[in-house]
């Protein structure tokens, strides 16, 4: 390990070190010892292992960005460790890169990861197959750690599917119900779908750049190539975004291919907060981030970015409004969110987009702990109707619970109140008037739904039925934890992104601007800025009061509503019946063509023509019958004969 | 090259074949632990091939010449290349561990099991380093008979119709071939040269008629055995009633044999007709990537099943051949030792499962994770493998044949990617239903996980599969000179616009106009 500086031609100061490949490779060697233990039935190794390969990684982490922190802005610490593919035009190296946004990203992955496994072991406590899990959640981290560190889009698909394996298996962890094990395959193959679309989209970039003089998928090469590739080919650049996008609409579950991720509510909780709402489903959202200098050439691409988040995160906003599973509503609140990213991105506020996703992290974490910690005490009980003045029984799950619904209902000065204002704001300052609009909707009803949830569960009078009042008990502290520190991060987290003047102001777009594409920022007077944040607030407020005298102060108002408007009840109550509908447009006819090419193409048609020579041929059968004497010999003799035959012919015609 | 180290590795397996025939038939030991023990010879000769052959060199390597009929030019001439390289090292790495594998599997006349085993395995290899028209043929038939023979006496209940469709088929593909054989040493003889030199052959003069006719003489011997749409249904049946040992030989090395073909005869030797078969070709590894990922869905039978998703496998490997640049061949021929090593893997944990439960209905199975969980672990990462997961060895084969296929036909590429969810469809619903859920068949409950045996013959495949997707330098390396060296002789027979993967202006609307050819410098055709 022999650090050493050298400048790129690019002017940015990369550090070369052997370190970051640690970053993965631990966690990966996590996993490796899980599979020991899960095979010999060792489990108190993962006990160490799972959790402790996980915090080695956050504090390799850690080493590596205050190394890029000695570096000027623009910098980048840099491993190289082998090449991975070298063929014809085509040269992929497997190196990994540390820089501002892979900085962020790497913390967050290493950090919350920690904090999850630390929370597992008090979850998965009682669970025999313990090791199994540790060992799935230690390979999801080493392939999220290898899809942000990545230098190139090719190495980034390995890390993409690769958590979308993991996820795979942990959704259907609990195999032994055939319903679990369905998500699984929904989850993989709804991913699948955007996969094929990025495979095709780095098939375009990598030929272009190719016709370019440099056939390169390394980001640093797309991106100072990307002005070169939308003066030379602008609608291939907005096929490449779209493509992507498509990508990302299955793995960060936007509209349409987000049907997967309330389903994926089958894995135990603590995969849900970290694989489905802190870190995988926001590769998408990483991903345009990190491509940004390509997106901003294509604005066209970009307003379907923008179009998509918004109308994502109202969409499955109002779904969470009528759910009664609280993992369900917390899932539905994930796809909304992201919605909020995707939005930024969108806008061009691509720092606005990562420092959601951020905040997100920690407070999305914090709320699907807060439900594992419910579900650990009600004995896996998850419907809010049935629970109720959890307070007195679960105080420090309450009151972090608590912490994360106002940090996502946007409470100043909570953690989203700084980012999903920094969104919204750009979102209105770029003209995007009625994206604004809907997602100012959105964040009304996500203080709605997340309040709804918060006071059935914890406040009011107890519905809890009597054999589970008996055993409701606070969780332990390896669970309790990391609900405080995650409840800590989700006030904190939005403090390093103040509104400009304010004290240091927007430190994190500073951190970040080097790194994403400097989209001409839209100045809008401060006095609008403010009025925005006050309107924010408000509805956020609003949609808090409403839940609360919904559903606290005067209960039955709720009931009485949905009555009114039964019709939209019953179509958000039946999630619009998308499932249904994607069922009966894609699953069925697939399954009959499927069989009709089986039964009729293939045994009919192909096998009719061919068992018609067959049966000339098959009177020779009982041939056979004398041929299966057994005798070895004679199978030799009779080979012997046919290749003296053969010769004989060749022999003659020659 | 003096030392004979290629017929060694061709010569040992039937020695080996012929030694097993002589020992005593009982106890059923003897057969089974000669037979492994002689095949491990070949395999640990192959691995000296790969430390002597030279990855610089695209052209024939350690061949041998010994005059045969030399009147006839007839010669006993063999040769290695990095299209024959890594088939011929996943030939004599497959047979031991197939030995191994079907150690129970067969309980009835071993000996002459072991003895078809081992004579097989020769075929394939002296098919496959033949660089003689006539030995290559005696090859080509001498793997056919070992099979039928596997087949049609160690098969399933309905052995007798799959060994007889094998033998129609492959034996009409073999007459037309047989012809177009003949009829090119002939041509070629008016230069007053009788030669049955593969490589002399190349540069026969052929009418274009002449050329078209003789290339689809072989192409469809070679797609038979491949098999394309729609040629393929001998697979599903062949595939089915083998015995574990002959589906993995079938899987891993026959089938590999069409592409192979495509490879070494059919494109250089008719290189304008090859090309203008372009169209046909691309269209029917695309059907048949689709259409085999569709057909596999439904299947009942496990190995079935994977039959066809070796039909949407191998048009994947077909694509990439007549991508016609690098990227997409290079993959093609490494997506051939892909395919072996996945599907070879499948059909051993199958014959596993089937040995103890003596059915593959996958209807017959469910929940063997809480039963069988070390089984299971591997049956999850062998069908990652074939599915394509980026870290595994299907991937990079996969990436590479849809990135070059992207520059031969767009819509070609695009229409194949949807493979990729197809096989995540079929493999992942199987997957399901054998191993997830709960226990449902009291039996299964009884089923015993995989023994040191078992896990002996399995842990060398997916050593393999893991190493190839990660990395793949060393076997991609080995490939790629041979495949320029064919890549230049098609150009050289008259580019058109499919060849190559020079770059191109990127903007349709600058067509024709200066500068258009944005990157000449950086010029990455395949001439030099």
């Amino acid at each position: 390990m022999h650090p050493e500086h050298a400048h790129t031609a690019a002017e940015a100061v990369v550090l070369a070190t052997s370190l970051l490949r640690w970053i993965p490779l631990l966690p990966l060697i996590g996993f490796g010892i899980g599979v020991f233990a899960a095979s010999t039935n060792r489990r108190s190794i993962v006990h160490i292992t799972g959790p402790g390969s996980v915090l080695l990684a956050f504090v390799v982490s850690v080493i590596a960005v205050s190394r890029l922190w000695t570096l000027p802005a623009g910098g980048a610490v840099v491993d190289n460790v082998f090449t991975w593919i070298s063929v014809g035009m085509l040269h992929l190296d497997m190196t990994f890169r540390v820089d501002a946004l892979t900085s962020v990203m790497i913390l967050i992955i290493t950090g919350i990861g920690f904090l999850i496994h630390l929370y597992s072991l008090g979850y998965m406590h009682e669970d025999a197959d313990e090791a199994r899990f540790f060992s799935y959640l230690n390979l999801f981290v080493a392939s999220m750690l290898v899809l942000v560190l990545a230098d190139s889009l090719p190495v980034v698909f390995i890390g993409w599917e690769g958590v979308g394996v993991c996820s795979y298996l942990l959704i259907g962890f609990w195999y032994q119900d055939m319903a679990n094990a369905d998500a699984g395959r929904k989850a993989m193959i709804t991913n699948r779908i955007g996969d094929a679309a990025f495979l095709i989209g780095m098939f375009i970039l990598v030929w272009a750049m190719h016709d370019l003089g440099a056939a390169s998928l390394r980001f640093e090469d797309l991106n100072r190539m990307a002005p070169q590739l939308g003066a030379a080919a602008p609608h291939l650049v907005t096929a490449v975004c779209l493509l992507l996008l498509i990508g990302a609409t299955g793995k960060s579950a936007q509209i349409p291919l987000y049907v997967w991720l309330p389903d994926a509510m089958a894995g135990p909780t603590p995969v849900s907060a970290l694989i489905h709402a802190a870190t995988m489903v926001t590769a998408g959202v990483y991903m345009i981030a990190r491509l940004s200098p390509l997106y901003v050439l294509s604005p066209a691409a970009l307003d379907v970015v923008a179009t998509i988040g918004a109308v994502t995160a109202l969409f499955a906003a109002t779904m969470a409004l009528v759910q009664n599973d609280l993992k369900k509503i917390l899932a539905y609140s994930t796809i909304s969110q992201i919605g909020y990213m995707v939005l930024g991105v969108g806008v061009g506020s691509f720092s606005g987009g990562v420092f959601h996703l951020m905040t997100h992290a920690c407070f999305k974490a914090l709320l699907f702990l807060g439900a594992g910690s419910v579900m650990h005490a009600m004995s896996g009980e998850l419907d809010i109707h049935k629970m109720g003045n959890l307070k007195a029984k679960l105080p420090t799950t309450r009151w972090t619970f608590l912490v994360g619904c106002l940090a996502i209902a946007g409470v100043p000065p909570l953690a989203a109140f700084f980012s999903k204002d920094m969104i919204l704001e750009a979102a209105f300052a770029s003209g995007h008037v009625v994206l604004w609009f809907i997602g100012l909707t959105a964040a009304g009803m996500t203080a709605f739904y997340m309040f709804r949830a918060y006071f059935l569960a914890f406040e009011g009078e107890s519905r809890v039925d009597h054999h589970t009042e008996h055993h409701l008990h606070e969780s332990p502290p390896p669970m309790t934890i990391p609900l405080m520190v995650l409840a800590v991060l989700s006030i904190v987290a939005g403090w390093v992104g103040l509104p400009h003047g304010i004290l240091w102001g927007d430190a994190w777009g500073h951190y970040l601007a080097p790194v994403l594409a400097s989209h001409e920022a839209h100045e809008i007077a401060g006095s609008t800025v403010l009025l925005l944040t006050l309107v924010t607030t408000g509805v956020a407020l609003g949609g808090i009061f409403l839940a609360y005298s919904f559903y606290l102060k005067s209960p039955g108002t709720a009931d009485r509503i949905a009555e009114r408007f039964h019709g939209i009840y019953v179509l958000l109550w039946n999630k619009y019946w998308i499932d249904e509908l994607y069922d009966r447009l894609f699953i069925t006819p697939y399954v009959i063509v499927s069989k009709f090419f089986w039964k009729v193409v293939d045994a009919m048609l192909i096998d009719g023509v061919v068992n018609g020579v067959g049966v000339a041929v098959g009177k020779t059968s009982d041939v056979w019958r004398r041929l299966e004497s057994g005798n070895v010999q004679h199978y030799a003799a009779a080979m012997l004969i046919g290749a003296v035959v053969t010769c004989g012919v060749y022999w003659w015609l020659a | 090259m003096n030392f004979p180290l290629l017929s060694l590795i061709v010569w040992s397996p039937m020695v080996a074949a012929i030694i097993v025939s002589l020992l005593p038939a009982q106890p059923l030991a003897v057969p089974r632990r000669a037979a492994f023990g002689l095949s491990l010879i070949p395999f640990v000769l192959s691995l000296v091939l790969v430390a002597q052959f030279d990855p610089s060199v695209g052209a024939l390597q350690l061949t041998e010449t010994v005059p045969w009929m030399p009147s006839l030019g007839v010669y006993y001439s063999i040769g290695v290349d990095g299209i024959s390289l890594w088939l011929v090292l996943l030939t004599t790495f497959l047979s031991p561990v197939v030995i191994l594998a079907a150690w129970t599997d067969i309980q009835h006349r071993v000996k002459e099991f072991m003895f078809f085993m081992l004579l097989l395995e020769s075929g394939m290899l002296g098919a496959l380093v033949a660089t003689d028209l006539f030995l290559f043929f005696m090859y080509w038939e001498l793997m056919l008979f070992p099979m039928v023979f596997v087949i049609g006496i160690w098969g399933g209940p309905r052995r007798r119709y799959a060994a007889i469709k094998f033998v129609i088929y492959t034996m009409a593909g073999s007459a037309l071939m047989m012809i177009a054989m003949l009829y090119v040493v002939l041509v070629h003889a008016k230069t007053g040269q009788l030669s049955f030199d593969i490589v002399t052959l190349y540069d026969t003069k052929l009418t274009h008629l002449e050329q078209t006719l003789l290339f689809w003489s072989f192409a469809i011997a070679f797609m038979i055995k491949v098999p394309m749409v729609p040629f393929h249904t001998w697979l599903p049946d062949a595939h089915t009633e083998a015995p574990t040992g002959g589906s993995v030989d079938l899987a891993g090395v026959m089938l590999k044999m069409g592409a192979y073909g495509f490879l070494r005869f059919a494109l250089p030797m008719f290189p304008l007709a090859a090309q203008e078969a372009f169209p046909i070709i691309i269209a029917l590894s695309v059907v048949g990537i689709v259409y085999g990922a569709m057909v596999a869905f439904p299947q009942p039978d496990m190995k079935r099943l994977v039959a066809y998703s070796s039909v949407s496998h191998l048009g994947f490997v077909m694509l990439g051949i007549y991508a016609f640049n690098r990227v997409g061949m290079t993959g093609g021929v490494l997506q051939m030792v892909n395919h072996g090593l996945s599907t070879g893997g499948l059909f051993i944990l199958i014959g596993f499962i089937y040995d103890r439960k003596h059915t593959r209905q996958i209807a017959e199975y469910g929940g063997l994770w809480s039963v069988v969980p070390i089984f299971s672990a591997f049956f999850l990462l062998v069908t990652l493998s074939s599915i394509g997961l980026p870290g595994l060895n299907g991937f990079v084969g996969e990436f590479l044949i849809l990135l070059g296929a992207y520059r031969a036909h767009p819509t070609a590429a695009a229409i194949a990617t949807t493979g990729v969810v197809l096989g995540a469809g079929y493999m992942l619903t199987m997957f399901k239903h054998v191993i997830f859920g709960p226990v449902t068949k009291e039996e299964n409950k009884k089923l015993l996980d995989l023994t040191p045996r078992e896990i002996a013959a399995i842990v060398p495949v997916i050593v393999m599969i893991v190493w190839m997707g990660v990395y793949p330098k060393p076997f991609i390396d080995r490939i790629e000179p041979t495949v320029t060296v064919l890549l230049q002789r098609l150009e050289r027979a008259g580019a058109n616009q499919h060849l190559g993967d020079a770059p191109r202006a990127l903007a349709s609307r600058d067509a024709g106009g200066e500068g258009t050819r944005l990157a000449s410098a950086a010029h990455d055709g395949v001439a030099p």
